[in-house]
């Protein structure tokens, strides 16, 4: 979806016709918020600016993600040449019972994942079982609560922002099936579980055996983390008459600003002045993440949802309805400045394309929410 | 995609490769589709039920290709209908499945789907009907090209038909009431006639006719909603009036389209019920003059009064009704409006509007002739300062407008009262006239017309066909004889008491040829038979005059005769002339017994044999001879006396005829004999004489043969003057203050001669006077 847009844009840089320069130039002049030429302008810069985080930041991510996987195998396989010492499982109190969330992984399958609130206690245990004819000579065993940051474009490192330890062995040998029980109670998890395109927010507990002489035994778990919003005091409808001089002229509402995750976008699109042939007109919803900070800011949007709102050309006076359902897109609530490293936000962005593919579009920030 | 508008217009063959196209990807799609319903995978049949639908967002495709892909579409939705009130009854509610639909990101697709689950979310109940009627007309409101929003909001109104709360339907209660069922189809209506109207403008200018021809196969989508609002049984004559009928001429007025008002306004009228119509009069014909001024609205107007006056012969006892809405004065209100309204309308739809209200009249108001009067007379007021009409299809109108009311009441009398209709007849060129004439007369004729009518009323009609015969003009002789020997036949059917006053005016229009024909030099004898001759107008005046003589009509046919005679002498025709008067006389001795009438039928004579110079000295002798024989034979003196002089004129006829003074002194002798006489017989039987009005009389006659010629002596004047004076002094005479003012004058003119100082004054000398 992002390529459609994408070329579109470029197929404008590449034609600019005296007309379209003509009328960029008056347009300029004008004092309405939306403007063909001004949008399209910013829009070129805007996928401009995009393009170069596509082609370093996205792609070593994954090859990374690659090279990490093909590792653990490796090095599961050495192990294994060497004797596995030991098996690690992590299992949580409640797992029969706990809601599960589903989660994308970076190959496109989705994998459920335990499911928790900011103030919840994470309580399991660890279980160890040594290989049978063999014994784990240790210098402890601990388990940790992590909760990190990792972004992507600054090769993949990690920012822990939450980290709990629990001991859970004083050194020796485990020779023989050992269980600990572990409690994180009351965890403070103020951030959401979040996997986007150039970073990722997750929790996971860490179990570290610690060996002298050979290299630590590390198992991880990972799990999910929602938060609920309380309901916003202040939702106030979104509403404004923009255009282009003698040419276009409409005014949209959307009945809120503030929509929870499986809401309804309830709109009005009314058309003042139609001098142009439009074809259709859409209504995207697009999410812009933004990573790191100050000249060092990585910007990108994608498009998650392309919902056609009108077909044919109307005439001065039509007001078109929008319903909007948005229970069926991936959205996460709005986060600001997660620990000064990223920011998601999203947009609707109400496109008109007239007969030659011309797009008018004009973008509104919309806060997102999630509640119980 | 969507290919761009201008290259919707395409060849037939493409058109039809297209179609072919989109059909197989709907076969294909809607197997997948079978499949996933019969799996029960309500995602995939969605998915691929909007894929299927997603072919009905082509552009390429006409309006009939496309319609043959929608109907191709609209039966696998009828089997994704019962899909979906399955899968309500397998536990998923209907309103989640109204929600499921609308995650489909392309909006064609999704409102048929939601127009799909709407009808069965309806049915099931679980929601009130005009809801969910109420958010699908307006969620429709998104696909704004004409003909997919025509489709579409065709297929709501397909599926809602049978849903909609109607009294004594199972939706309403809960489900809403009459009104919103209005409330839906009058929006679903508006929109598609807006949808449709904006469709002429799509695409290029050069196609348009094209496009309208196209557009024009797409009315009866639009109309169809006015039919379903005609079908609801709350639709009461209340609600027709105030809600309905207001809405949608709005509609119609405010939409500014020819074709759509044309066409719509016919769609009122038809499917409507009549009292309906009868009742609303004033609003539905209220907005015609409103429409645009190309607008064919005669057709449509005809077409309500025609409807209306078929419903009047068909149930009689609404004729109260049409009287107590005033039906009449608002059609003709009307057509003067919408005339006014739409200047650029030619003369022929003007007068084709009045033939229709006139047709109406005819069958609506039977007796009510002052209407048809009304209707002839507004048509006349349209036609005004236009003159005669030359526009041939105007000319037919205007034709039909006057024989309508002859068809209906087959009686030339009745229509001949209309006051207007002759004035209508005025505006017809000449040949049209006689075309119209000829129509009266064949009405008159093949409906053999009774006069019942009291006799002033009889003169006056047959006065008027007699200015018909006025009307029958034709340039060339030839026809215009046989013009006349038409209408005498036809004449001659119509019995005695109307040929006295139809035979006169043929007379005189034969009189008009033979003028003509003079003019024109013709030879008397016609060459051939066919050719026209004098002789032979003569002979047909003179069968014409004795058809009259034998009526009996006699001091009629007398004049007739007499002025034949006039026109033969002025031919040069004397044996004509002599046989017309010699058949004057003949009815003067055996027709003519009244002594007032002969005194004035000879007084005629006289006159006119003194014209007619045609005359040899035989004839002539016999014929005065005649004239003056039948003067001394009247009955009262003074009548006699009277005749007597006035034959003096027959001998003294100047430039070319006789100028015998010897005949006219002797009828002046004979003249002051009876005169005598008479003042004798009046002092035998009444003790005094009578007044002396005869003898000043005389001695008038006398002075004027005095300067005529020289027979007169004026010796005899002073004579009779004297004997005149003082008889007026006898006390035994009569005085009479006129006869006084008559001597007084005639003997101021002698005094006035003798001064004048001519050779007449000389002679006037000799005469003495007080």
């Amino acid at each position: 979806m992002r390529g459609v847009v994408n070329s579109g844009a470029a197929e404008r840089t590449r034609a600019p016709s005296q007309q379209q320069q003509q009328r960029l130039t008056r347009s300029i002049h004008t004092f309405f918020p939306l403007s063909p030429r001004t949008t399209v302008v910013s829009s070129l810069s805007a996928a401009e600016e995009e393009r170069p985080d596509l082609a370093s930041t996205s792609l070593p991510p994954a090859f990374e993600i690659r090279l990490c996987a093909a590792g653990v195998v490796l090095f599961n396989f050495l192990i294994g040449a060497f004797g596995p010492p030991c098996t690690v499982s992590i299992d949580f109190a409640d797992a029969e019972t706990r809601k599960q969330a589903s989660v994308k992984k970076e190959n496109g399958q989705t994998v459920l994942v335990p499911l928790f609130l900011g103030q919840e206690s994470v309580v399991g245990e660890v279980r160890i079982d040594p290989v049978p004819g063999k014994k784990v000579e240790h210098t402890g065993v601990k388990i940790e609560l992590l909760g990190q940051i990792e972004l992507y474009f600054d090769r993949g490192s990690f920012y822990d922002f939450t980290s709990l330890v629990r001991e859970l062995d004083v050194p020796g040998e485990i020779l023989e099936r050992k269980t600990y029980p572990f409690e994180f109670s009351t965890v403070e998890m103020q951030y959401e579980s979040y996997n986007g395109v150039n970073v990722r927010l997750r929790y996971v507990l860490k179990v570290t055996i610690s060996r002298s002489y050979a290299t630590n035994i590390v198992e991880y778990k990972d799990f999910w983390v929602r938060n609920f919003s309380p309901l916003p005091e202040i939702n106030n409808s979104i509403k404004m008459e923009v255009g282009i001089e003698d040419c276009l002229h409409i005014e949209f509402e959307y009945s809120k600003s503030k929509y929870h995750l499986k809401d309804v976008i309830i709109g009005k699109i009314y058309f003042l002045l139609v001098r142009i042939k439009i074809k259709h007109m859409e209504l995207e919803i697009r999410r812009r993440e933004s990573t790191g900070s100050g000249p060092n800011t990585y910007n990108e949007s994608e498009t998650l949802a392309k919902y056609e709102i009108m077909d044919g050309a109307p005439v001065r006076g039509e007001s078109i309805p929008i319903r909007l359902f948005l229970s069926p897109y991936d959205l996460t609530p709005t986060y600001r400045n997660i620990n000064n490293k990223f920011s998601v936000k999203y947009y609707l962005n109400l496109v008109l394309v007239d007969e030659e593919d011309r797009r008018y579009f004009k973008q509104q920030e919309i806060t997102m929410y999630r509640v119980e | 995609m969507q290919a761009p508008e201008q290259e919707a217009v395409t060849s037939a063959e493409e058109q039809e490769k297209w179609l072919a196209d989109a059909m197989a990807l709907v076969q294909h799609h809607a197997f997948y589709m079978h499949r996933a319903l019969d799996a029960n995978n309500i995602r995939d049949v969605l998915k691929f039920s909007a894929q299927m639908l997603s072919e009905l967002r082509t552009s390429k495709l006409s309006p009939q290709k496309y319609y043959e892909l929608y109907m191709r579409t609209f039966d696998e939705l009828r089997q994704l209908e019962v899909f979906f009130r399955e899968e309500s009854k397998r536990g998923r509610t209907n309103a989640d499945i109204y929600e499921l639909v609308q995650h489909a990101g392309n909006i064609l697709p999704r409102l048929y789907l939601l127009c799909t689950v709407g009808s069965v979310y309806i049915k099931s109940k679980e929601a009130p009907a005009k809801d969910v009627l109420k958010d699908l007309v307006e969620m429709s409101r998104g696909v704004q090209h004409p003909i997919r929003g025509l489709f579409l909001r065709s297929y709501l109104s397909q599926i809602s038909r049978d849903k909609l709360p109607d009294v004594g339907s199972p939706y309403e209660g809960e489900g809403g009431n009459v009104m919103d069922a209005v409330e839906f189809v009058l929006q679903n209506f508006t929109e598609m006639n807006k949808l449709w109207v904006r469709m002429q403008h799509q695409g290029p200018v050069r196609d348009k006719e094209k496009r309208e021809k196209e557009r024009s196969e797409l009315r009866d989508l639009v109309g169809k909603n006015l039919h379903v609002l005609s079908q609801l049984e709350g639709v009461d004559l209340e609600m027709y009036r105030d809600l309905v009928l207001p809405r949608v001429l709005e509609q119609v007025v405010n939409c500014k389209d020819e074709l759509a008002q044309y066409y719509l306004m016919d769609c009122i009228i038809q499917v409507f019920p009549d009292d309906f119509h009868l009742q609303t009069l004033e609003t539905l014909l209220g907005a015609c003059p409103q429409l645009q001024p190309t607008v064919d609205i005669k057709t449509v107007m005809s077409q309500l009064m025609e409807r209306l006056s078929k419903y009047a012969a068909a149930s009689p006892d609404v004729l109260y009704e049409f009287q107590q809405v005033d039906a009449f004065s608002k059609f003709s209100q009307s057509v003067v409006e919408v005339i006014e309204a739409q200047p650029d309308m030619p003369l022929v739809g003007a007068v084709s509007l009045h033939v229709s209200l006139l047709t109406f009249v005819l069958r609506v108001y039977v007796d009510r002739l002052d209407y048809v009067d009304l209707v002839l007379g507004a048509c006349v007021k349209k036609l005004e300062g236009k003159g005669k009409v030359k526009d041939s299809k105007a000319t037919k109108q205007l034709v039909a407008l006057l024989s309508a009311p002859l068809e209906k009441y087959k009686d030339v009398v009745v229509v001949l009262k209309l006051s207007n209709y002759a004035r209508v007849m005025e505006h017809l060129d000449y040949e049209t006239n006689k075309v119209m004439a000829v129509v009266l007369i064949q009405s008159v004729l093949s409906n053999s017309t009774m006069i019942t009518v009291d006799e002033e009323d009889f003169q006056e009609e047959q006065n008027l066909v007699a200015r018909l015969v006025h009307m029958l003009v034709n340039d060339d002789p030839e026809q215009m004889f046989q013009i006349l020997t038409t209408a005498r036949k036809h004449f001659a059917q119509g019995g005695p008491r109307r040929l006295q006053y139809t035979l006169p005016p043929l007379v005189f229009e034969a009189l008009k040829l033979v003028r003509s024909l003079q003019a024109q030099d013709l030879p008397e004898e016609g060459e051939g038979s066919g050719s026209v001759s004098l002789k032979k107008v003569f002979q047909f005046l003179h069968q014409t005059v004795e058809a009259l003589a034998m009526i009996p009509a006699a001091e009629l046919s007398l004049r007739l005769y007499l002025q034949c005679a006039e026109a033969a002498g002025d031919c040069g025709l004397e044996p004509v002339a002599y046989e017309f008067f010699t058949q004057a006389f003949v009815l003067y001795e055996e027709e003519i017994s009244d002594s007032k009438a002969q005194v004035t039928a000879l007084q005629l004579i006289i006159g006119t044999l003194q014209r007619t110079r045609v005359f040899g000295v035989e004839n002539r002798d016999t014929l005065t001879h005649k004239a003056t024989g039948y003067s001394a034979k009247l009955l009262k003196k003074p009548d006699q006396c009277r005749a007597v002089y006035a034959c003096s004129h027959l001998f003294w006829v100047e430039d070319g005829g006789t100028t015998d003074g010897e005949r006219v002194l002797l009828c002046l002798k004979r003249a002051l004999r009876i005169a005598n006489a008479a003042q004798q017989m009046s002092s035998a039987t009444r003790g005094t004489s009578g007044p002396m009005t005869l003898f000043v009389e005389i001695l008038n006659k006398y002075l004027y043969y005095f300067e005529k010629g020289t027979m007169i002596q004026s010796t005899v004047i002073q004579g009779l003057l004297e004997l005149i004076v003082t008889d007026m002094q006898s006390e035994s005479t009569t005085h009479d203050p006129e006869v006084d003012a008559f001597l007084a004058s005639t003997v101021r003119y002698i005094q006035f001669q003798k001064q004048k100082g001519d050779s007449i004054a000389e002679r006037y000398a000799s005469i003495q006077v007080q």
